[in-house]
């Protein structure tokens, strides 16, 4: 475990065990915080990064990544309890995508569930929640307890990920279907690769003891040297998971434990996530408060916008005209889609206006030589994700 | 669990025999609902319950005092024609004072002992405080409402606490918003200047809490007994002929002759659901019965975390649920004597009436320091009675039981209860010798009873027996938590009747009612 | 021009609270006199020389509960006031060991899963349940509590504003609420912590200044109240006021000045006159007459009412209401000065927790058995101190290497069991705060220079606060708001018209807020039908 020696007071955030090959290959000493950890926020330039993930293979630190063990007689009732998915209908070695909510349905927070052979989980998530997740294990036997220091992750993303991955010398990694697990062996170190991702391509997450991190990200640098291997940060990977159209906590939503004002929460239904939630399972905390909702109908939900013009609608307020009189939502995230090149943005909209189809109009302001100009763009509430390429579900992958 | 095989025998099933569970169980089946109610013990009653502790001497292991059921209630379920008696009512107080002398308060409001100028200042604080008590005896007495619903029921009950609030005029809703959160040593301090009379009147306020006189609440829980007594028709502090024993068994009797069936001797395992909904019990047996509705009478962590269990519930409301305080302070001491007790200074008729050990403001309050830390007290104070002065039936002829309430004798003892036990009982009847000379020479017969063994004799958890502490955090619509607090739980067709439930404990019977009401009123809407 | 004879206010103390209420109404142009006793201005707002180059702040001593908005209008910067924050806090366990607080989150997290792993991301829904109710409440510090018995429309506006406030909080929070008014700190921390060392840290604001011990109902609304400020907007920082918490009133004083406004030093008021029932000015103890239609008193409400006002001009009952206000003297406090820094071997060197406020009470009971003290008749013989050394953030206030050190000691009786304070008695007072300390800090003796020992007897006879009491007042339940300080007269209007009170007794309360005194004046101007 790298872990910084100067007391915390010095260095209140941790170093990765990648940190030492991120900061050499950093060009322009560009870091940020991210769950206690100091993490690379652009190696060189945000477009070279992320044109490497829509093209050949990058890598990107997880280690940050939250990641709960999860064990005990009582761990799939536990979780079933927990999440809006049925657990039940996870096999082992696999992965999925889950939310989990508060009594009153609305959304603490968005992860994926691992099972690792029978009875194992692992939840990894964005933020520390332990106190809810104890909380909950109240009544189960059931342990919980982080991990997130002893496990080393490093995201292998982009349409070359599998050959490079087959490079290394993972025999048989590119029969690892979407969501599922796979174990191999790197020289003496252990690695087990999740065909995972936040980009909405093909992709691996490789999950190593923190003491084999540097081996493996310098064997994956000098696999993928003749595939255009690249590090990336996470401004490139921002842009991927919008085109993907997956959340970020913090961006698209506020936890419902850390919401100060009322009416800030939101629910998975006005996440858009209503396909997670499994009203059939058995009880699970927030159902009943989701079941009202749903009779009801959400009141807002998030949706996808193409916006005309090529500015991104950083922050826009949104409007049912083009005057600017009528209030219905506000944009969560918005880029210039590059592969795309579409004007594109995830935006909460209020009912009924988030009917696919509609049209609402962005207010955008532009930086033109430092004068300000204001803008009414028409935005169309279309399909997420934006960007879905076949090759992220091929099995085996092609050959890129 | 699923257990759609079972069919439905009983429209209602309730968990526990105390007297919330049979009143609750009566009044549903006046109704016309068939009704089974489960005790685990060998005898109905719960904590009013009347049973022999030593050889021909029986006592009311827990309560052993009437005050609080409403004299309504005692009419509608005619539980004088099944049997239940007084051997006592309308009880006087004496308050013991070190050397002899003594202070009395009888049920009609006189006083005699303290100065003349404190005699009428408690002439006018009484009634001042039975003002405030009967302004507040309707909110007791209801359902307590939910805030921020838009319910025209929710929004009527509010505003009928405030209209009953102001219906007092500007001084006296001034004097009771003002009071309400203070502390009852300061109010005390404010009206009277006999230690004794303090101590007397502070005693009601911390009996059973988890508070001193200093507390801030303390006036809250004292408002709480006057408005309970308001509510029961201020018949005054009464004793059944049998012990409270009695009052159970014609509770059992008028339920079972509305055509209930109360079977003794079992205990519920588990709640059973089906879908979202409660459909029956499991007994420890195996036995299944299945129900429409199920009523528990008992507290609500068991209910919640051992009966129904967690993943049931959302887990913020388990998080409540677990937070809920509910460790017991008092203990209960029973002596069996060979002749009727003498305390110094009081008289033979006092004896018919409660004698308190409570000297003084300072003396509770260094009794409950020592709890604050888990000590138990080393001078206590004592709610004591002699039931066989009103009741000889209880005893051997010419033999006597007294009874006693101690304080405070915390759950969570530091030392363990295993060597506390032996040197608590030594502490409590070193103090009763002190103002009854001679007693421990004529004691035959002993058993304390510590919040350990009152959880386990009563099935509460933390023996305590309002089943979570009176405090405002655990009073009206958060009581026991918010999502539960009006009898009904987040589980369908699962509700609460125990004390756990507003009003909370003491001997009263109104939150079985009040929860049979509920299930009534919810049938209503679904039919 | 108008004459010193037509005088509109006379505003008796230069407190804070009477210095703002000052302020506002010189800027609405009425014609202000403060009158102060002492021959300085300030009341526990205070930086005063009293050994060598060592500038004390004698009582209150950091500044977190300021208004804002306050600060603004009356260009307190302008004047001179600026409010540093300071950098972290910790509490030293018996036994070695620390637990430290510092502004960084993750340094935070990092440092609270040293005691709990839990604790630390627990920690987080505390705050945010602290902000909640923060965010409730702070609104309702700058407003005139509404007389639940009246059915004025004022009142009943202000009634359905509260009720609408509550109502929006939605029904779960609502309940939150109801529990957090009137539960004891220690239960309520119960419900978010598991260790002893975290849970003793955050209680100690539900103690300062408090006749309550931390199980008592009602003490985490004291809690509460010391994260109510704000710097900046930052709920719950907490700073030190440049050269001293004499620079806040020192700042108002001469805002209050340049507005026309005149304070006279060293004027004690003798009586409050009155005149076929209404005020008519101030006699001081000198005999000399000074009359205003409007007199506003600073002082606390017994020291009004009971002791610098006729009972025959008041109501029997308001009289009696009065006398059952409880102020009780709970807090002493020592200013110390050092020939150095103080070296505390728990904390890491380089550590930011000496630049804010040390503690060395690391559990709940500890500060429960301190109360028992108090109860008792008695100092605590093992206080709770918050102690700070301010000369290591503010250079102003002392020599060059030397520093100053604050300690606010909970609890100190103001009347002992064993008769009344004297030096002995305040020594043996001031000796156990010091091995207090010195047990966390082996070169603290040797250090010091110079000691003020305050107990509550000695802030009552120099500040004029009843029994010492830094809130002039209990903020009990039966209290705040419409209680506060007599139920039926929380608008700060006294019942002789012309009289109004602008002191912490009065709503919101105690801490160097000013929202009683910008609150008071707001009143004065309604009642004159000015514009405020």
């Amino acid at each position: 475990m790298t872990q910084s020696l100067a007391p915390h007071f010095k260095q209140p955030l941790l170093k990765t065990p990648f940190h030492e090959r991120a900061r050499a290959l950093s060009q322009v000493d560009s870091f940020i915080p991210w769950a206690g950890y100091t993490t690379v926020d652009v190696f060189t330039t945000m477009e070279q990064e992320y044109f490497a993930i829509r093209n050949a293979t990058t890598l990107y630190d997880l280690t940050p990544m939250v990641k709960y063990r999860v064990a005990g007689p009582d761990a799939l009732p536990y979780l079933n309890r927990l999440v809006t998915r049925d657990i039940e209908k996870l096999g082992p070695d696999r992965v999925t995508y889950c939310v989990w909510c508060n009594d009153a349905g609305h959304l603490i927070d968005d992860g994926t569930v691992f099972r690792f052979g029978a009875s194992e989980y692992r939840i990894c998530t964005a933020e520390r929640q332990i106190d809810w997740l104890l909380d909950s294990a109240i009544g189960f036997d059931v342990e919980v307890a982080e991990v997130t220091e002893h496990i080393a992750a490093l995201a292998v993303q982009g349409p070359t990920s599998c050959a490079v991955l087959k490079a290394l010398g993972l025999q048989g990694v590119e029969k690892i279907k979407p969501f599922e697990i796979g174990y191999f062996a790197l020289g003496p170190h252990r690695l087990t690769v999740s065909r995972t991702g936040f980009t909405g391509d093909l992709g691996y997450e490789l999950w190593m003891e923190p003491g084999s991190a540097e081996a493996v990200w310098d064997a994956l640098m000098e696999a993928g040297r003749s595939r255009g291997i690249r590090a990336i940060g996470s401004q490139a990977l921002n842009v991927a998971r919008i085109e993907a159209g997956f959340l970020l906590p913090n961006v698209d939503f506020v936890s419902a434990e850390h919401t100060i004002r009322t009416g800030r929460d939101r629910s998975p239904l006005e996440l858009g996530l209503g396909w997670l939630v499994d009203f059939h399972k058995g009880h699970f905390t927030g159902r009943r408060a989701l079941l009202n909702e749903k009779i009801q109908g959400p009141r807002r939900q998030l949706v996808g916008l193409d916006i005309a013009g090529n500015k991104p609608a950083h922050n826009s307020l949104l409007y049912t005209d083009d005057g600017g009189k009528r209030e219905v939502g506000s944009v969560t995230s918005a880029i210039w889609s590059p592969t795309c090149k579409r004007n594109i943005a995830l935006a909460i909209v209020d009912a009924p206006h988030f009917r696919m189809g509609s049209t609402v109009w962005a207010e955008i302001y532009l930086n033109r030589e430092l004068v300000w100009e204001r803008r009414m763009s028409r935005a169309q509430v279309v399909e997420r994700p934006f960007f879905a390429p076949e090759r992220r579900r091929m099995t085996p992958p092609a050959e890129f | 669990m699923t257990v759609s095989a079972v069919p439905s025998r009983y429209d209602c099933v309730v968990i526990g025999a105390g007297h919330n569970g049979l009143v609750c169980a009566a009044t549903l089946a006046r109704a016309g609902r068939s009704v089974l109610v489960l005790e685990a013990g060998n005898q109905v009653g719960g904590a009013a319950v009347t049973r022999e502790f030593a050889p021909g001497f029986r006592v009311s292991a827990g309560a052993h005092l009437l005050h609080l059921v409403p004299a309504q209630l005692l009419r509608e379920l005619q539980l004088e024609s099944h049997g239940l008696k007084w051997a006592a009512r309308g009880m006087g107080t004496t308050a013991l004072v070190p050397g002899g002398a003594n202070l009395s308060l009888s049920h009609d409001g006189t006083v005699l002992g303290p100065s003349a100028a404190d005699a009428q200042a408690y002439s006018i604080f009484r009634a001042r405080m039975r003002r405030f008590a009967a302004a507040l005896a309707p909110a007791l007495s209801r359902s307590p409402p939910r805030l921020g619903t838009s319910e025209w029921a929710d929004r009527l009950a509010l505003l009928r606490v405030g209209w009953e609030i102001r219906r007092l005029g500007r001084r006296d809703m001034r004097e009771l918003l003002r009071i309400g959160g203070m502390n009852v040593h300061d109010l005390l301090e404010e009206n009277f200047e006999s230690e004794a009379l303090k101590g007397a009147l502070g005693f009601d306020a911390v009996l059973g809490a988890n508070f001193g006189p200093r507390s801030p609440g303390t006036v809250l829980t004292l408002l709480y007994r006057l408005a309970g007594e308001s509510a029961a028709g201020d018949s005054g502090l009464s004793q059944p002929t049998g012990g409270m024993g009695a009052l159970c068994n014609a509770l059992a009797e008028a339920a079972s002759a509305a055509g209930a069936t109360v079977r003794t001797g079992a205990t519920v395992a588990t709640i059973v659901v089906d879908g979202d909904r409660a459909a029956g019990v499991v007994l420890q047996s195996g036995e299944s019965i299945g129900a429409r509705t199920v009523i528990s009478s008992a507290d609500p962590k068991t209910t919640f975390l051992r009966l129904l269990g967690s993943r049931h519930l959302d887990a913020g409301f388990v998080r409540r649920v677990s937070h809920i305080r509910s460790r017991g302070l008092a203990a209960k001491l029973h002596l069996a004597l060979n002749r009727a007790p003498s305390f110094s200074g009081a008289g033979k008729a006092s004896l018919r009436g409660r004698l308190l050990i409570s000297p003084s403001l300072q003396h509770i309050e260094l009794a409950y320091n020592h709890a604050k830390y888990g000590e138990f007290s080393s001078a206590p104070i004592m709610e004591v009675t002699v039931p066989t002065i009103n009741d000889p039936t209880l005893a051997p002829t010419g033999q006597h039981v007294l009874s006693a309430i101690v304080q405070y004798a915390p759950y969570e003892l530091k030392e363990g209860w295993q060597s506390g036990r032996h040197r608590f009982m030594e502490t409590a009847l070193e103090a009763l010798e002190a103002y009854a000379p001679g007693l421990r020479s004529c004691v035959v017969g002993e058993e304390l009873l510590t919040p350990v063994d009152l959880e386990h004799e009563f099935r509460t958890s933390g023996g305590h027996w309002h089943h979570g502490d009176l405090a405002f955090d655990q009073f009206l619509m958060v009581r026991p938590v918010p999502g539960a607090a009006q009898y009904r739980t987040p589980v369908d067709r699962l509700f609460l009747c125990g004390a756990g439930c507003h009003p909370g404990g003491g001997v009263m019977g109104v939150a079985g009612r009040n929860a049979a009401r509920q299930v009534l009123t919810v049938d209503l809407k679904s039919a | 021009m108008r004459t010193p004879a037509d005088l509109d206010v006379i505003i008796v103390g230069a407190g804070h609270n009477g210095l703002v209420a000052a302020c506002y109404l010189a800027r609405s142009g009425l014609k202000v006199l403060v009158l102060e006793r002492q021959p300085y201005i300030g009341g526990a707002a205070v930086s005063r020389r009293v050994y060598q180059d060592f500038t004390y702040s004698n009582c209150s001593y950091v500044c977190s509960l300021l208004r804002p908005e306050i600060i603004r209008t009356l260009e307190l910067p302008k004047y001179g006031l600026q409010v540093i924050p300071y950098e972290g806090g910790c509490t030293m366990m018996h036994g070695g060991g620390h637990l430290a607080v510092y502004d960084n989150h993750d340094a935070l997290r990092r440092e609270i899963a040293r005691h709990s792993k839990r604790d630390a991301e627990a920690y987080d829904r505390y705050s945010r349940d602290v902000m909640r109710q923060c965010k409730f409440i702070k609104p309702l510090l700058m407003r005139e509590p509404p007389d639940p018995t009246s059915f004025k429309p004022r009142d009943l506006k202000e009634l359905l504003y509260l009720g609408k406030r509550f109502h929006g909080l939605g029904e779960a929070r609502m309940y939150d609420t109801l529990r957090f008014w009137t539960m004891s700190a220690a239960d309520f921390l119960d419900e978010y912590f598991e260790s002893e060392i975290v849970k003793a840290h955050f209680a100690g604001s539900s103690i300062i200044g408090t006749a309550l011990g931390p199980r008592s109902p009602g003490t985490a609304y004291v809690l509460l109240h010391h994260y109510m400020g704000d710097i900046d907007d930052t709920v719950g920082a907490w700073g030190f006021a440049r050269g001293g918490m004499g620079a806040i009133t020192k700042a108002l004083g001469a805002s209050f000045e340049a507005s026309g406004g005149t304070i006279r030093r060293a004027a004690p008021v003798a009586r409050i006159l009155v005149r076929r029932g209404r005020a008519s000015g101030v006699a001081l103890a000198d005999g000399e007459e000074i009359h205003a239609p409007l007199v506003m008193s600073n002082m606390d409400v017994r020291r009004t009412f009971l002791e610098t006002m006729d009972a025959k001009d008041l109501p029997d009952e308001f009289v009696r209401q009065v006398k059952n206000f409880k102020i009780r003297g709970s807090s002493g406090k020592l200013n110390i000065a050092l020939d150095g820094l103080p070296r505390f071997p728990a904390i890491p060197e380089g550590s930011p927790s000496t630049r804010g406020d040390m503690h060395v009470t690391d559990t709940i009971e500890m500060m429960e058995r301190a109360y028992d003290d108090w109860k008792d008749g008695r100092w605590s013989r093992a206080p709770y101190i918050d102690m700070l050394i301010p000369s290591q953030i503010d250079p102003t206030m002392v020599p060059d290497g030397k520093h100053y050190m604050s300690v606010f000691v909970q609890y100190c009786p103001y009347k002992l069991a064993d008769g009344p304070w004297d030096a002995a008695k305040r020594k043996a007072f001031g000796d156990t705060v010091i091995n207090t300390i010195a047990q966390h800090s082996p070169n603290f003796k040797d250090l010091i220079l110079h000691a003020e020992i305050r107990t509550p007897w000695d802030i009552e006879n120099e500040v004029g606060l009843t029994e010492g009491n830094i809130f002039q007042g209990e903020l009990t339940m039966d209290q705040l708001l419409f209680n506060r300080p007599v139920p039926g007269y929380a608008q700060y209007r006294a019942p002789v018209r012309g009289v109004y009170m602008c002191g912490s007794s009065t709503h919101p309360g105690g801490g160097v807020m000013g929202a009683p005194g910008a609150n008071a004046a707001r009143a004065v101007l309604r009642d004159l039908r000015m514009a405020h």
